[in-house]
């Protein structure tokens, strides 16, 4: 099955002419517009300060194609492919009628950035809504033009029967009594199918896109070529914090085709290949002069965090109870201090965008999951009004939260603007790594008590830097104090895969095994003993019943350790259970053998969610085992596919992975939550079979 | 300059480029053929993958000037008469697609896999497919598609 997606140049606004959303469709054809208003904190959620609320949403053309407009992004999670289900099962129409148009300023609503697995959770919501009216229409229209009362219609397969006659979405894009229609204010409310009912939704489905990828034939922001387009370069810093003092761009100039440019610290090149503005670029590189300044290290890190806690921005604390009481008062006092490394997102397609200037508009293609603000971004930056700014957003190669800037894109535009040609930017790979940002590392301190149930009576928690997502400890505790201390980052940091709860859950994971083995009590047990979530309760159940935990417990295999962890973030929750091999040698774990429980309620795609849950596991492994950025005097000095290790094929485990499907419960999203109880399963895997407890990451067992 | 001829997909190509220029950007910009991916530059991650007189090289660190007199196919030219390969209809069979970005190199490979092991054990598969990165980390079901291809076209001899 194919969806036919709107190629970029089918309905390419007119040379120079800039076209609003209302011109767009009356340019489209005369097919009918359904206006949605949205509630209006939907719209401010989305849209930013100042914006409108979300206006046209949903397109019926005369061939009966159904065109849905979303503000969201796809960077192979699959977003594209749900929300056409979504449009499908609500117009009870064939998927392959459904054509997605995502991530484009001119041409969708600003849905906001696409983080935070809000897709699922909120768009998906909205666009069924807006299906459901459009089905609500063609049932009205087909009963008026058929003769029929309404209310004993039904749509199937996207075309109403009756006496012998066929009424579709064709004939209703056609039908010129429903011109009215396109004034129409969507009703709120508007009743969605039940999930019993669900005819595609919830069923497996092979992304629509997928073909494009397997063929090569789809255009990814670095794939996209512009007449007289240059491929540009900027000048980057030898170190982090480094200023420019002078630089000559004579040499450069004179290289044949080569456009050079400064703009204060701004300096880059473009030429007619990659490879001529690279050679610019070093001729160019070759005369800066640079004031370099005293950078930290990442030797002495973890101190460095410390010492400058809270001097930038305010900390945050939440508990309950008192937890200087519940400390005095434990039977028996626990006390560790974690650490986790800087990580980078290192997606396959580095930073990259294509600007082309045009009678004072500016059109740029990058890939962002955040459209709206690195519009909002061009236009400050360049001066023209946003109005006159264009961000499209192709499916892009893999961001996991590091892609919510717009480098490139600004990069690309000002070169543009200054040679008077499009201009490609596409960062190298060395780039991505030094000048994206990074995942926080985090400092963790975390001191608990046992009462004299062997119960944990009071848990005192501090992360130093990474942040708070997922401090708050899912365990019934009387007494508890989290508090998050930001601190100042020698690394530019930023959004990654669940943020901080991959570094929260770590430690309160792994400090939960070390109580575990205090109180004389099976990891799982104590767990349970002190869990009132049902839906942990649940996935932990399915992960070590998948996995064998208590069988495995008692018949211990010599030479690997079994682990298990558990969490709960963005109204999901995962369990993980999992056997390693510490090599005596090296101390380096290897994972033989990785299970993991994850429900995230009613699932929409289990298909696309089981390769979010696969992918989070393994990309999991990455930080959990050998990813740490390492930098001193402010370069990076592993920088590079050759010595920051991410996960390869032979780090794949036998990965088993259950998916709990709650119907009863709102679909959440599941691009996050399944990366938090890696690195801590194991740990307490590690710690099982070399008895040394594993307290940073990546996880390192000594030398032998 | 460097005056150089090779066939890619089965079309002769003349290019007058630097011979030092990497194949990667020759095919990429020259041809238009952009299938094939930048990933690292350093020949660490496979996305630039193309098949060599048969065998994969790895683009981003193979000059131009090596092409010479030599028979290319890049991810475009496995398709035919818009049928797919049956490693990219595996890949499609088996949703071992996420970003894509990997896609090309993965498939290229994988097909120059086959080539030398018609029905690869897990091992072969994954020491084939070392090289390759996916940062969606997809490997399991990459390497479902694999063994799905070579069960598929087994069945055919």
């Amino acid at each position: 099955m194919s969806t036919r997606s709107f190629r970029p140049e089918e309905l390419e606004p007119k040379r120079g002419v800039a076209l609003n959303r209302r011109e767009f469709f009356e340019m489209a054809g005369a097919g009918l517009l359904i206006v949605a208003t949205a509630p209006a904190s939907e719209a401010q959620r989305g849209a930013g300060a100042g914006a409108g609320t979300l206006d046209t949403r949903l397109h019926i053309g005369e061939d009966g194609f159904i065109t849905i407009l979303n503000g969201k992004i796809e960077e192979g999670q699959g977003a594209l492919t749900e929300l056409a289900m979504a449009a499908a099962e609500e117009l009870r129409a064939p998927l392959d009628r459904i054509c997605m148009v995502m991530g484009d300023t001119d041409r969708t609503p600003n849905d906001g950035g696409t983080a935070g697995s809000g897709t699922t959770p909120r768009s998906v919501p909205q666009v069924r809504r807006v299906a459901a009216a459009a089905r609500a229409l063609l049932l009205t229209a087909a009963g008026r033009q058929l003769g029929a009362d309404a209310a004993g219609l039904e749509v199937r397969n996207g075309a109403v029967q009756f006496a012998g006659k066929t009424f579709g979405y064709a004939d209703l894009a056609r039908s010129p009594e429903l011109a009215a229609a396109y004034k129409n204010v969507l009703p709120e409310g508007t009743a969605l199918t039940a999930v019993k009912d669900w005819q595609i939704l919830g069923k497996p489905q092979v992304r629509l896109d997928a073909r494009g990828l397997v063929t090569g034939a789809h255009r990814f922001p670095s794939d996209i070529v512009r007449p007289g387009m240059l491929y540009g370069r900027v000048l980057r810093p030898p170190s982090y914090g480094a200023t420019l003092d002078s630089v000559d761009l004579a040499a450069a100039k004179k290289m044949p085709g080569v456009k050079a440019v400064r703009d204060g610290s701004f300096v880059g090149c473009a030429a007619p290949t990659a490879f001529a503005a690279r050679k610019a670029m070093e001729a160019i590189s070759a005369t800066a002069q640079w004031k370099t300044v005293e950078q930290p290290s990442s030797d002495t890190l973890f101190d460095y965090l410390k010492q400058h806690a809270s001097q930038q921005g305010r900390p945050q604390a939440q508990g309950r109870g008192s937890v200087e009481k519940g400390l005095a008062e434990a039977r028996r006092r626990l006390k560790a201090t974690y650490r986790v490394a800087y990580a980078q997102h290192a997606p396959m397609e580095p930073r990259a965008a294509v600007a082309e200037w045009q009678d004072g508009r500016l059109t740029v293609w990058t890939g962002t999951s955040n459209p709206g603000s690195v519009r909002q971004t061009l236009a400050e930056v360049c001066s023209v009004p946003a109005e006159r700014v264009r961000v499209v957003v192709p499916h892009f190669g893999g961001g996991f939260g590091g892609k919510h800037t717009g480098e490139a894109a600004l990069e690309a535009a000002r070169l543009a603007k200054e040679t008077g040609h499009p201009v490609a930017v596409q960062w190298t790979r060395a780039e991505e790594f030094t000048w994206a940002y990074f995942r926080p590392a985090a400092l963790i301190e975390v001191e608990a008590g046992l009462d004299a149930d062997n119960s944990i009576s009071a848990w005192d928690f501090t992360n130093y830097n990474s942040g708070s997502s997922a401090i708050d400890p899912p365990y019934r505790i009387p007494n508890t104090r989290v508090r998050f201390m930001p601190s100042s980052s020698p690394l530019r940091t930023g959004s990654y895969r669940v943020l901080a709860a991959t570094a929260n859950n770590f430690a309160r994971e792994a400090f939960t095994d070390e109580l575990a083995e205090a109180a004389g009590k099976d990891p799982l047990e104590f767990r349970l003993s002190h869990l009132d979530n049902d839906r942990i309760r649940n996935v932990l159940k399915a992960a070590t019943e998948k996995f064998g935990w208590l069988e495995r417990r008692k018949k211990r295999r010599s030479g690997t350790g079994i682990g298990l962890a558990c969490g709960t973030e963005k109204n999901s929750v995962v369990a993980a259970c999992c056997e390693v091999e510490v090599d005596p040698r090296t101390g380096a774990p290897r994972v033989i053998e990785f299970v993991q429980a994850f429900e995230c309620g009613a699932i929409l795609n289990p298909a696309n969610l089981r390769s979010q849950v696969e992918g989070a596991i393994m990309m999991g492994l990455g930080p959990a085992l050998r990813e740490e950025i390492l930098f001193k005097d402010g370069r990076l000095t592993n920088g590079d596919f050759a010595s920051y290790a991410v996960p390869r094929f032979r780090d794949l485990p036998k990965l088993d992975v259950v998916l709990l499907d709650r119907k009863d419960l709102e679909p959440a999203g599941a691009g996050e939550t399944p990366i938090i109880a890696i690195a801590p399963a194991i740990a307490n895997a590690v710690f099982d079979s070399t008895g040394q407890r594993m307290r940073a990451m990546p996880i390192h067992a000594p030398r032998g | 300059m460097a005056s150089i001829r090779f066939t890619v997909n089965g079309k002769t190509s003349d290019v007058e480029t630097e011979a030092e220029r990497p194949l990667l950007e020759v095919l990429r910009e020259d041809l238009g053929l952009t299938g094939t991916k930048y990933g690292c530059g350093e020949g660490q991650c496979g996305a630039c993958t193309v098949l060599l007189d048969g065998r994969p090289v790895l683009s981003c660190i193979t000059p131009a000037h090596e092409a010479q007199g030599h028979h290319i196919v890049t991810i475009e030219g496995l398709a035919r008469n818009g049928a797919l390969h049956p490693v990219q209809q595996a890949f499609l069979d088996e949703g071992a697609v996420q970003c894509g970005y990997c896609t090309p190199g993965m498939v290229l490979r994988t097909v120059a896999l086959l080539t030398a092991h018609p029905r690869p054990t897990d091992a072969q598969i994954v020491e084939g497919l070392n090289g390759n990165l996916c940062r969606c980390a997809d490997y399991r079901r990459i390497q479902a598609a694999v063994r799905r291809t070579a069960e598929s076209t087994g069945k055919r001899d």
